[in-house]
């Protein structure tokens, strides 16, 4: 006991060290070999072996292209479409939804509470050529007779709004919630319209949570493979399906690894040009809020 | 607030037709927000309803008859039961090791000041930012590079890694709010540095803790991406989801959605039933 008196200082060391060890284990180190193998050279039966085979990032632009393009075009829509559903829903949550906003809240998050590949196989259920809202937009003629949903971008960019909403709608509520009403009250006793108000007071300081949820959403967004797969078809395909397939069917790891790291260095400078427009203590105050 | 007395509009009349606007507004906002709800819940009622389906062939896709069948033999189909179990497996282990060092690191960052706090936050913060497919991949390549087997072990170290940043995260939210004069009082008072923990800190962070690890054991039985790359041969239940969609899709797959479901929303539940009864304003 008296170790601890005497070395105070080193406590906080003892307790981090475990935790980060494992971090930086499994999740740095790895970093480092996913670069190292994605310079190897050979083939699966002789093996791979590290060979400045900088022709695999080479191939990653000009092989793979169209599919980061897709992915990112995707993953952007689906950002939007989310942040469109989601912040009436955060606000009216927020504002109106008094002593029942911790149940309104344990609705929004429900959809975890699905595993992830069971709720977009629902999806598939509810698109299907045979389901009841393809019926309906035929009888309305919005799709033509033999028009349908599934398999197509529609049905993809929809399946990833849908699977990464929540993370879009939390960050928002708790920026919404957190905003003094008295401010608002101010601006309207100072004759701001209701519009004028939301513009120049609400949403400006609902923008940590902006920041957090497209972050949060776009990201995963960007990788997702799980609904191209299961409601598009070979034309949807994203960088992630090309990753999953290089590594697991085709076994071809250097390829599979430089995509991997494209596509994480694409989303870090993405990450980082977006906080420099919206200033990055903004980004990061909302992330951990 | 930093609105100019200038910027401001000049004052208005009331009027009517501007509170009527205003009305509608107001009823259109949660027309749309109930419309948004349904969206998120509609699949699950999906899941839930398909789950008494009897359906036509091998993919529980259409509507064929009600039936409990599925839910009398939630097991009955090759595999299915060993992918459960494995998923409960890795999540119970992988959910307590988490716990652990996960508390640690956030009893570090709250009641200790320290040299390197800032990398400490970034490596806390980043696995939560990286896509799953990077992280997956970059440990598939580690263990590659080392021909280390895939399969159990390969599939826990993964979940123990992604699990630690969400219960740092879960428990600093519950200790910041809470008096560190207390364990101090407790130390003045002659209280061995582990009894105060155990008498002081533990009892004050215990439903940080717990929220922590439930919310770990839930992130890993739903994982598919990491677990996909990093599990061989190894099935657990998002895999066998995942194999199954290319062949056939019994609809136990449901039934086993369905319990999983209805658990999480019991642990919900009570969490929160237990919350309100800790506050002084439910406590009456």
């Amino acid at each position: 006991m008296n170790f601890f008196h005497r070395h105070r200082a080193l406590v906080p060391y003892l307790l981090l060290l475990p935790g980060l060890a494992w971090l930086a284990l499994f999740f740095v180190v790895p970093m480092y070999y996913l670069g190292y193998t994605s310079l190897q050279a050979g083939d699966l039966f002789s093996g791979y072996t590290f060979a400045w085979a900088w022709d695999n990032y080479s191939d990653a632009f000009t092989l793979y292209r169209g599919h980061f393009i897709r992915s990112l075009e995707y993953a952007g829509v689906a950002t939007l479409a989310a942040f469109l559903i989601s912040y009436p829903l955060a606000y009216w949550i927020a504002f109106r939804g008094g002593r029942w906003k911790n149940f309104l809240l344990l609705l929004v998050i429900a959809p975890f509470f699905v595993t992830y590949l069971i709720r977009t196989l629902a999806w598939k259920t509810i698109l299907a050529d045979q389901g009841f809202v393809v019926d309906a937009l035929r009888t309305l003629h919005l799709v033509g007779e033999d028009g349908r949903l599934l398999a197509t971008t529609t049905a993809v960019v929809a399946g990833i709004t849908y699977n990464f909403l929540p993370f879009m709608a939390l960050p928002l509520y708790v920026s919404l919630e957190q905003i003094d009403k008295r401010l608002i009250e101010a601006a309207q006793d100072l004759y701001a319209s209701r519009v004028k108000a939301f513009l120049r007071v609400t949403f400006p300081l609902s923008l940590p949570g902006v920041f957090a949820g497209t972050l949060l959403t776009f990201i995963p967004a960007a990788g997702d493979f799980i609904n191209a797969e299961l409601l598009g078809t070979p034309r949807q395909l994203m960088i992630g399906n090309v990753i999953q397939s290089q590594f697991k069917e085709v076994a071809n790891y250097p390829q599979a690894a430089a995509l991997s790291f494209v596509l994480m260095a694409g989303i870090v400078i993405a990450v980082l040009l977006y906080a420099r427009a919206v200033g990055s203590e903004r980004v990061t105050a909302g992330t951990a809020a | 607030m930093s609105i100019a007395a200038e910027q401001l509009p000049a004052p208005r009349r009331f009027d009517l037709s501007a509170r009527a606007v205003a009305a509608a507004r107001h009823h259109l906002l949660t027309l749309f927000a109930i419309l948004a709800l349904v969206y998120l819940l509609l699949p699950i009622a999906v899941v839930v309803a398909f789950s008494f389906n009897d359906p036509v062939g091998r993919f529980n896709f259409t509507w064929g008859s009600f039936t409990l069948d599925n839910w009398a033999n939630p097991f009955g189909f090759p595999d299915l039961r060993g992918a459960v179990v494995l998923s409960l497996e890795i999540a119970a282990l992988s959910s307590i090791a988490a716990t652990i060092l996960g508390t640690l690191i956030a009893l570090a960052l709250v009641r200790y000041h320290f040299r390197g706090r800032g990398a400490t936050n970034l490596l806390i913060f980043l696995p939560m930012a990286s896509p799953e497919i990077v992280m997956g991949s970059s440990l598939l390549t580690l263990f590659l590079n080392y021909s280390i087997p895939l399969g159990f072990a390969t599939i826990l170290i993964a979940h123990i890694m992604f699990n630690i940043s969400y219960v740092v995260v879960t428990v600093r939210a519950r200790l910041a709010g809470h008096d560190r004069h207390l364990e101090e009082a407790a130390m003045d008072l002659f209280a061995t540095p582990w009894a105060t923990f155990y008498r002081v800190t533990l009892p004050l962070i215990a439903p940080g803790v717990l929220a922590a690890g439930l919310l770990a054991f839930a992130l890993s039985v739903d994982d598919f991406v990491i677990t996909y790359l990093v599990s061989g041969s190894d099935q657990t239940f998002p895999l066998f989801v995942w194999g199954a969609a290319r062949v056939a899709v019994p609809p136990q797959i449901n039934v086993i959605g369905t319990m999983v479901f209805a658990a999480a929303l019991v642990l919900m539940f009570l969490n929160i039933a237990f919350q309100w009864r800790r506050s002084p304003k439910g406590a009456a």
